[in-house]
């Protein structure tokens, strides 16, 4: 039960996009299109589940026991960074219809402070393996879901009379805030606050 | 010379008009002096990491620059991190896990690939002193706003000053509290947004 709320808080009430501010930069980059948003979340979720569990592991086992803590931003930086090559590497050679569908997503991910963010946050929050695996798992899920319904509403006002400076990213701004102000309904769902 | 330094808070305005480090932007505006101390400390990592990469432009290998580039923001990242928490400590607790994700703000590597690696060590600082001001301008334009309207203060400091009362005593109890939650972080950069897109001619 309590890691079903832990996955409930990570997914609707502290959605990491809408209501935690975390990975903007994809959620308005790429969400003009249904299909390139879809492509960008399966990379989000799995590369955030993988790095969450590897910069834990790293963390917990090598970084604290060797009272290195304070490299904690640079070591998490570069893990990430090298995971996601890596990532692309491998897809390339095993799964090329995957790497066909991810592939331009990947380089993109090392900047998606979200990825990083949850890596902070999972040692913040103290959480143990399997909470981590969890709440990497729920904040992505949560990702996809504010991508995805932001790319479906953005592909319906293309066509809409916008006046003039408020078209393209402003308007996408807009929308953001309406969807954070819907999403702001989940607070007090089971007794999870924001 | 001085256009570098220019350049940063007007016609490249990082997050108007470039739109690049919109998540601090947005999440840590809820005040005005958060947003300030946030300001500040993009200020200190990119000016020392745009002098120090262009201080090393010349022994920094072609294919290996971006992870260098990680190490360095890095550094200053962690000094900037550990300072705060020691002297800031109310300012470390609301800025949160956004200290650390400076290291991935964009305008600090956008700046130092695109800028401080081709240029010499002056104009590198002035173009990061430019940037870092230009993004501390607008994130504390939206924490004042946000402050302002969701809290009835402005520039209230956690444990110490309490805040000019913008709109008289009464505002405080009923505040427009939308503003400092997350909605309104995204409607006020709306409307600045469209705002500086009208006033510099562009739409």
């Amino acid at each position: 039960m309590d890691l079903f709320l832990l996955f409930l808080a990570a997914f609707l009430v502290n959605n990491i996009v809408l209501l935690r501010f975390l990975g903007l930069c994809p959620f308005f980059g790429v969400s003009s299109k249904l299909e390139t948003a879809i492509g960008m979340s399966m990379a989000v979720i799995f590369v955030m589940t993988l790095s969450s569990i590897i910069t834990w592991l790293l963390y917990n086992y090598i970084l604290v026991p060797l009272h290195l803590v304070y490299l904690r931003t640079a070591t998490f930086i570069l893990v990430i960074a090298s995971l996601v090559q890596f990532t692309e590497l491998f897809l390339k050679k095993s799964a090329p219809a995957l790497y066909k569908a991810l592939g331009i997503f990947l380089p993109l991910i090392t900047t998606n402070c979200a990825i990083l963010g949850v890596a902070f946050l999972n040692i913040d929050y103290g959480h143990s393996i399997i909470q981590t695996i969890v709440y990497a798992i729920g904040v992505a899920l949560g990702f996809m879901l504010a991508l995805v319904l932001m790319a479906g509403i953005r592909e319906r006002i293309e066509f809409a009379p916008i006046p003039k400076p408020f078209r393209g990213l402003p308007i996408a701004f807009i929308l953001a805030s309406l969807m954070a102000l819907a999403f702001l309904g989940f607070v007090g769902l089971f007794g999870l606050s924001l | 010379m001085f256009r570098h330094f220019v350049n940063g808070i007007l016609k490249e305005n990082p997050v108007l008009v470039l739109a690049i480090g919109l998540c601090p932007t947005l999440a840590v505006s809820t005040s005005a002096y958060n947003a300030l101390g946030m300001g500040l400390a993009v200020i200190f990592v990119l000016t020392m990491s745009n002098l120090i990469v262009s201080a090393a432009r010349k022994v920094i290998p072609q294919n290996l620059r971006i992870p260098i580039f990680i190490i360095i923001i890095s550094t200053f990242v962690t000094i900037t991190d550990y300072v705060m928490k020691a002297y800031l400590p109310e300012l470390a607790k609301n800025l949160g896990v956004f200290v650390p994700l400076i290291v991935v703000n964009c305008i600090i590597l956008g700046r130092a690939e695109g800028f401080a690696y081709k240029h010499s060590v002056p104009a590198a600082l002035l173009d990061g002193l430019g940037s870092g001001i230009g993004f501390t301008l607008v994130i504390f334009i939206i924490g004042s706003i946000r402050e302002i309207l969701g809290a009835g203060t402005w520039m209230s400091i956690p444990g110490g000053f309490e805040g000019f009362k913008v709109f008289g005593e009464g505002f405080l109890n009923y505040p427009v509290l939308f503003m400092i939650l997350p909605p309104g972080g995204f409607l006020v950069i709306a409307f600045l947004m469209a705002l500086s897109r009208k006033l510099t001619g562009e739409a």
